[in-house]
């Protein structure tokens, strides 16, 4: 116990680098360090998606545990010891974004990249011969592409498209080690699949493996440009149910579609009219 | 029709029986059309049939000789798995191919690991390749104490391994295998968990019943569960297959936890390179293990038990099939065991090639029909194990030594061996010695005494893999290393599941820390990024380097293996450079040799 306070029944209170915290009973080690004001590196969380604990960048130390515990998965219990800046935290911080660049191209996310510089990821240690994820862009329709040499197979799509939000099961995760990949049934193309294009698993990519259609033609004739795009709040105009989309507009195009991830209808996620069917706005 | 998309490919007659042969025997139709509003499918049909889809992969691969689009798709459809999963799932394991073999012969897995890479194996490859035979290179397939080991694919048959077809299975009462020793320990005191080797017949229950079988059950029903859990807890018996966790602490937790519903599984996914001890126990003295999962069973409340025994060992999972009918027979399974209200089930698992699968929680994933991929723990199995119930995972070898605790009662198992490490233990004998093999010593006797029993080395002793892949290299000045937990770990050294590959001088350690590197890379899962990626760099350090890595390159595997160790999700990635980093240490490859 770090508190001699009384602890009730619904919350827990523990030691996030020696800053005592309290937080709601059942929180993560995650939600008590962003209590304490400590930023974390994250890559397969999402506040709408389960957890699955797989790219161990939100590692912290906990005492008297022999291996570092995630922290986004890691329950919050009374008396923890929490260390968010130890030597084994940043080392393998520091590995694991390290492993990702080296194999992985990670151009398309900055949060990662930002990151890497925070901890001194060099991933071009391991010389010209380390094994990259090396991958064909799949265009296989007008909707969204998957270039899969971007993929840090953090499992946020196959959650998105299965039982976390979609339960459409159209991808998984297959094979096995450095070799695994997120495909169909057999590689199947998307429109054979049993997609349903919902695009659920693109608005939760974090590195843009995945991208809107729009999104990778403005890119490809170097023409995609965030920095001047105005993002309007809106209500979908198909059915009564009433998700709120976000219109991300570029030269007066709409470019895409999102939705809040704090949204209590959608939590982040849509189907595919609210997700795609907006070409009428401009009257095609 | 559930809400599932399937493609349209179809499956051919010969995959329509053979997943007919697993799912419509026992389970009937995947949706149930009762009228146009009432159908019964969807996600309860599916829960109750996730779980038989590795034996249904196995029976496709068997009867097409690969896992084809439309076959994939019968199966999905009859167990209401969605076809991307079930190929996630399938693609997961090695013996599963996905395309057309454009041949009917078998396909010959030859071990490339340790013991069987120093017998030159790629010699045997080359001659197999040359006669036009079908070679799949293989992970180590857990027979080394006879390299070279050769694991064969049936197409339409059953599989096989070669060395087994010189026993004769299922005959009257079986040579004593090489395997087993020769019924003494170091200081000839007669062998316990190997009593039976050799001695009774693995088919018959009779013969098992002659030579003292099943009296333990009946003595275990007769005192009550909670004896039995106290006499396991005062007997200090620790696990043997690599974590040495305490057992009466295991069973006590999952007899405590709430729910009707527990399961023992016994983990005989025995995959660690150089380990074949439970092989050799379940081959020759199958019954011992299912009476001890009986035990186990009553002990702690459950009221169902799995065998998840690796996919290479054809023989062992017949003679446990076989057993469990008989057992069933006799009425040591099955309702009101031995005429008590007791009653308890097991069921057999066959893996498919996934050393990942030992570790437990994988094993669960696994046998439920999912990626075999490690769960996070906490929770840990004893409440939150297979189909997420308390759950009682135990080692072959481990159970079986259940047997003389509840016989002879705790305290007597604990006077043997050491203060640290009671009872004996089997170790795996292999490598560059005169005589492979099983061997069980009291805990405490030292390494060099062991070598001794297996007739001391081939050549000069250059090195000693102790524990497997996961533990690590001793020189051959450590021959007075005392065998137990505690000594073990003194010398920072692990038993691991009882590996002792002895290696000599003339080996090229270069290609063995390669090879062993390569392995890792192979079987981990890819779920965490630290070992998905971390033994991909550690082979192509070793690899770069010709084996011998230097300039640098020794503390970046220190780099690497820290992240492993500290960042991974579970043991394979903890384990996953210390080899290498004891050959280093020890001189066998890197700058100072």
């Amino acid at each position: 116990m770090t508190t001699t306070e009384p602890v009730t029944e619904t919350a827990v209170s523990l030691s996030i680098d020696g800053a005592t915290v309290e937080v709601p009973k059942g929180s993560s080690v995650l939600d008590a360090c962003n209590a304490a004001g400590v930023d974390t590196p994250t890559l397969c969380y999402a506040e709408n998606l389960t957890p699955v604990n797989a790219c161990r960048v939100c590692v912290v130390e906990q005492e008297g545990s022999r291996t570092l515990i995630p922290s986004c998965s890691r329950q919050a219990e009374d008396g923890m010891e929490i260390k968010t800046d130890s030597e084994r935290v940043r080392h393998s911080r520091k590995m694991v974004l390290e492993f990702l660049g080296s194999g992985v191209d990670l151009s398309q996310a900055p949060d990662l990249q930002q990151w890497s510089e925070v901890y001194g990821a060099d991933p071009e240690r391991y010389g010209p011969s380390a094994a990259k994820i090396e991958e064909e862009v799949r265009i296989q329709d007008e909707l969204y592409i998957r270039d899969y040499d971007k993929c840090v197979l953090c499992y946020k799509c196959v959650e998105a498209c299965g039982d976390d939000a979609q339960h459409t099961f159209a991808i998984a995760v297959a094979g096995r080690g450095f070799d695994a990949r997120i495909r169909t049934e057999f590689d199947t193309s998307l429109p054979d699949s049993a997609c349903v294009y919902c695009g659920n698993c693109v608005a939760v990519c974090p590195t843009n493996a995945l991208q809107f259609k729009t999104e990778f033609d403005l890119r490809s004739a170097a023409n995609w440009r965030p920095e001047e795009q105005s993002v309007t709040r809106t209500v979908c105009s198909y059915c009564g149910v009433g998700c709120n989309l976000e219109l991300h507009v570029q030269d007066e195009t709409i470019v895409k579609v999102t939705s809040p991830n704090d949204h209590s209808v959608t939590s982040g996620h849509l189907c595919i009219k609210g997700r795609f069917g907006w070409s009428y706005v401009h009257g095609e | 029709m559930a809400d599932l998309h399937f493609g349209d490919d179809k499956p051919n007659d010969i995959e329509r029986d053979a997943v007919d042969g697993v799912v419509a025997d026992t389970l009937g139709p995947a949706v149930v059309q009762e009228h146009e509003r009432m159908v019964r499918g969807g996600t309860e049909r599916r829960n109750e049939r996730r779980h038989l889809l590795l034996p249904v992969l196995h029976a496709l691969q068997r009867a097409a000789g690969w896992i084809s689009p439309g076959g994939l798709n019968y199966a999905s459809e009859q167990l209401q798995v969605p076809p991307a999963e079930a190929y996630g799932v399938a693609t997961f394991y090695e013996m599963f191919t996905f395309t057309d073999p454009g041949h009917e012969d078998d396909v010959v897995h030859v071990c490339v690991d340790a013991a069987c890479q120093i017998a030159d194996s790629e010699a045997l490859i080359a001659r197999l390749e040359g006669e036009g035979k079908h070679v799949h290179r293989s992970p180590c397939l857990g027979q080394c104490e006879r390299p070279i080991a050769q694991f064969i694919q049936g197409r339409g048959r059953p599989d096989r391994v070669e060395a087994d077809s010189a026993l004769d299975q299922f005959s009257a009462v079986p040579q004593a295998p090489a395997s087993a020793g020769n019924g003494a320990m170091a200081d000839g005191s007669p062998v316990r968990l190997l009593r039976r080797v050799g001695v009774v017949d693995p088919s018959s229950v009779e013969s098992y019943i002659a030579a003292g079988g099943y009296t333990a059950l009946a003595a275990a029903i007769e005192r009550g569960p909670e004896a039995v859990v106290a006499e396991v807890s005062e007997s200090g018996l620790m696990g043997r297959g690599g974590a040495a966790f305490p057992t009466g602490f295991k069973w006590k937790a999952v007899s405590e936890a709430d729910g009707d519903t527990k399961y023992v599984v016994v983990n005989a996914d025995e995959s660690e390179p150089g380990t074949f001890k439970d092989r050799v126990l379940i081959e020759n003295d199958p019954f011992a293990v299912i009476e001890a999962a009986t035990i186990a069973g009553f002990a702690t409340g459950a009221t169902k038990g799995w065998i998840y025994i690796r996919g290479e060992y054809p023989l062992a999972t017949e003679r446990l099939r076989n057993a469990i009918a008989q057992a069933h027979t006799a009425g040591y399974l099955g309702q009101q065991i031995n005429g008590s209200d007791f009653s308890f089930d097991i069921e057999v698992r066959r893996g498919a090639g996934a050393y990942i699968c030992g570790e437990e929680t994988a094993l669960f994933n696994s046998l439920e029909g999912f990626r075999g991929e490690p769960r996070q723990k906490p929770p840990f199995p004893t409440t939150n194990g297979l189909f997420d119930r308390p759950t009682a995972i135990n080692n072959p070898e481990t159970l079986v030594n259940v047997l003389d605790i509840v016989t002879d009662g705790g305290a007597a198992y604990k006077a043997i061996g050491t203060e640290g490490s009671a009872g004996t233990k089997l170790f795996c004998l292999s490598g560059h010695l005169s005589k492979p093999g099983v061997y069980e010593v009291e805990f405490g006797t030292t390494l060099g005494q062991l070598l001794d029993m297996a007739g001391g080395p081939v050549g000069e002793l250059r090195a000693i893999m102790l524990g497997g892949a996961a533990g690590s290299f001793v020189g051959a000045d450590q021959l007075d290393l005392p065998l137990s937990f505690e000594g073990a770990r003194e010398a920072g050294v692990s038993l691991g599941s009882g590996v002792v590959m002895a290696f000599n001088d003339t080996v090229d350690f270069g290609a063995v820390f390669t090879r062993l590197a390569e392995f890792f890379r192979n079987e981990s899962c890819g779920q965490c990024v630290p070992c998905r990626v971390g033994t991909v760099r550690q082979h192509e350090v070793l690899l770069n380097s010709g084996g011998n890595p230097v300039n640098g390159q020794s503390e970046l595997l220190e780099e690497i293996d820290m992240a492993m160790k500290d960042a991974s999700i579970c043991g394979l990635g903890h384990t996953a450079a210390t080899a290498v980093r004891s050959g280093i240490a020890l001189g066998l490859i890197g700058a100072q040799s």
